[in-house]
């Protein structure tokens, strides 16, 4: 853990060892139609360290939905090196589990057939799979929902599906856009334990998207707050708050210290 | 009274009045029955003609059903090939639009040149009419895929061919069946067609018959029972649409 508390870009120790994960002058321009080119992403530098929690927190449309999407091999970084656990990111990994904003679930598969769907791409062996499957659906409270289909259950529900099946093979670096942004707030925190919960469990490396500073702060080891468009780190905040944590964690001083910190990156606090 | 009960009675009710003022009409004005049998005549000769219906609706079903499946067998893959395909969209789609303004009614003439006068015929007029909003819905639902679906397929590096079969068909299959649903009356209409251009048998043959014989109550029963032929055709595809997506029903529980 780095003991610094604002690191620039170009400061970062970028050789350590144990590093999972490290993104190195990530760069990003799209063309539009018509030939001009806009920087979504200006330039990214951070190290992702094993079994963390990290969101990705900025302004809505400031490029850390397509920070993600790179990391996850999606889209290809027009510069800059992704490392993650040694190899060079060209496209999906088989160690990556994605969760998307919106669930995203095949309404013609039961949740278990939805929650088995990469197993299945993958043609992997099905009875591990399987147990596996029904032991994550009644991790987060839905196994009796097992057979149902996806219009049977409610947005939250969806959501807890969408989140086994991104765990589903085990992977070992769990990339989240905003999975809980379209829910209600008390659905949100709910999920918000949950998925504390779940990473107790399973160890996985996560990076998360938020525009939610609460939900950063209440979530992460750290928390990298990306500018404006073309994004830059604004700052990278390691946020020391003890595990487990719990909803009245919300309400400590401490918590809105870096709640206020974060604010002020994201220049809403002066 | 429950909705179930609604929902079944304000349809007969409907029809029943309508059929209460055709037959008062008939009756008060004396109208003949060679220019408006009365339902009652017709009902009456439905059921006294029976089997003859049941006879001549047999050769227009086969026809109808043939049509259908054999723009089906043809229609669906042809889909295929022009939602993912872009040569095959540009080359293909001007025809198809070209071929469907083609009115059917004039074709039919010719396609008897060719085929006969026996089911080919008929089913070759059936196939015209049925194709068309095959493809035209089944290549709309095969592109209009959600992009998350696409995405998440993406990212688990699903094959193309994995992509076809387990997301964008099994999403395109509401379309078919809209598509199919249109269809398979399409195909009744044609088969028709066929007949009165030319043939030997079939409702629509005995409806040409009749009329030429001025017999009004013969010729509305084959009318009618045409029109149970259509219903009970789109009665069969619509169950095989619950049985092939029983997700589709059990959404609003």
């Amino acid at each position: 853990m780095t003991a610094e508390p604002s690191i620039r870009q170009h400061s970062m120790p970028n050789s350590a060892p144990e590093a999972f994960g490290s993104f190195e002058n990530v760069r990003k321009v799209f063309s539009l139609p018509g030939g001009r080119d806009v920087a979504a992403i200006e330039d990214i530098s951070f190290n992702l360290q094993r079994g963390k929690l990290v969101s990705l927190l900025g302004p809505s449309g400031c490029g850390k939905t397509t920070f993600l999407k790179i990391v996850g091999g999606l889209i290809r970084a027009t510069s800059g090196q992704v490392r993650i656990n040694g190899i060079d990111v060209e496209q999906p990994h088989d160690d990556f589990g994605m969760a998307f904003q919106q669930p995203n679930l095949m309404p013609w598969r039961t949740v278990l057939k939805n929650v088995l769907f990469p197993i299945e791409i993958r043609r992997s062996p099905s009875a591990g799979p399987r147990a596996r499957a029904k032991e994550l659906l009644d991790l987060v409270g839905i196994a009796e929902f097992a057979d149902a289909y996806p219009a049977q259950l409610s947005g939250g529900m969806q959501q807890r599906a969408a989140l086994c099946r991104a765990l589903v093979h085990e992977p070992k670096l769990l990339l989240m856009d905003e999975p809980f942004g379209a829910l209600d707030e008390l659905t949100r925190m709910e999920m918000q334990d949950l998925l504390l919960q779940i990473r107790a469990r399973t160890n996985a490396t996560t990076m998360l998207v938020t525009h939610s500073i609460s939900e950063a702060v209440y979530l992460s080891d750290t928390i990298v707050v990306f500018s404006k468009r073309p994004a830059t780190i604004a700052d990278y905040i390691d946020v020391r708050l003890p595990y487990p944590r719990t909803a009245a964690l919300r309400y400590s001083p401490a918590f809105t210290e870096i709640e206020h910190r974060a604010g002020r990156a994201l220049g809403i606090i002066r | 009274m429950n909705r179930r009960a609604y929902q079944w009675l304000y349809p007969v009710a409907g029809f029943a009045v309508i059929l209460g003022i055709w037959q008062l009409y008939v009756e008060l004005w004396h109208i003949s029955k060679i220019i408006l049998p009365s339902p009652t005549d017709i009902v009456r000769v439905s059921w006294q003609e029976c089997g003859l219906l049941l006879r001549e609706t047999w050769p227009t079903m086969l026809e109808s059903l043939y049509g259908f499946l054999l723009a089906m067998g043809i229609g669906v893959p042809m889909a295929v090939c022009v939602a993912n395909s872009r040569v095959l969209n540009l080359s293909l789609y001007p025809i198809l639009i070209a071929t469907q303004s083609v009115p059917k009614v004039a074709v039919a003439p010719i396609v008897l040149v060719w085929f006969g006068l026996g089911l080919e015929s008929k089913l070759a007029i059936a196939f015209l009419v049925a194709f068309f909003p095959i493809v035209v819905d089944t290549a709309a639902g095969l592109q209009a895929t959600p992009h998350g679906l696409l995405e998440l397929a993406r990212s688990l590096r699903a094959s193309r061919w994995q992509i076809f079969w387990k997301v964008q068909l099994p999403a395109a299959l509401p379309f078919v069946f809209a598509g199919a649903k249109v269809a398979i009356t399409l195909a009744v209409i044609g088969a028709v067609i066929g007949e009165f251009v030319g043939s030997v048998n079939g409702l629509g043959n005995l409806l040409l018959s009749a009329n030429s014989q001025l017999n009004g109550p013969l010729a509305w029963a084959a009318l009618v029972w045409l029109s149970l032929l259509g219903v009970l055709l789109f009665g069969v595809v619509a169950l095989l649409e619950r049985i092939a997506m029983p997700w589709a029903s059990a959404g609003h529980s």
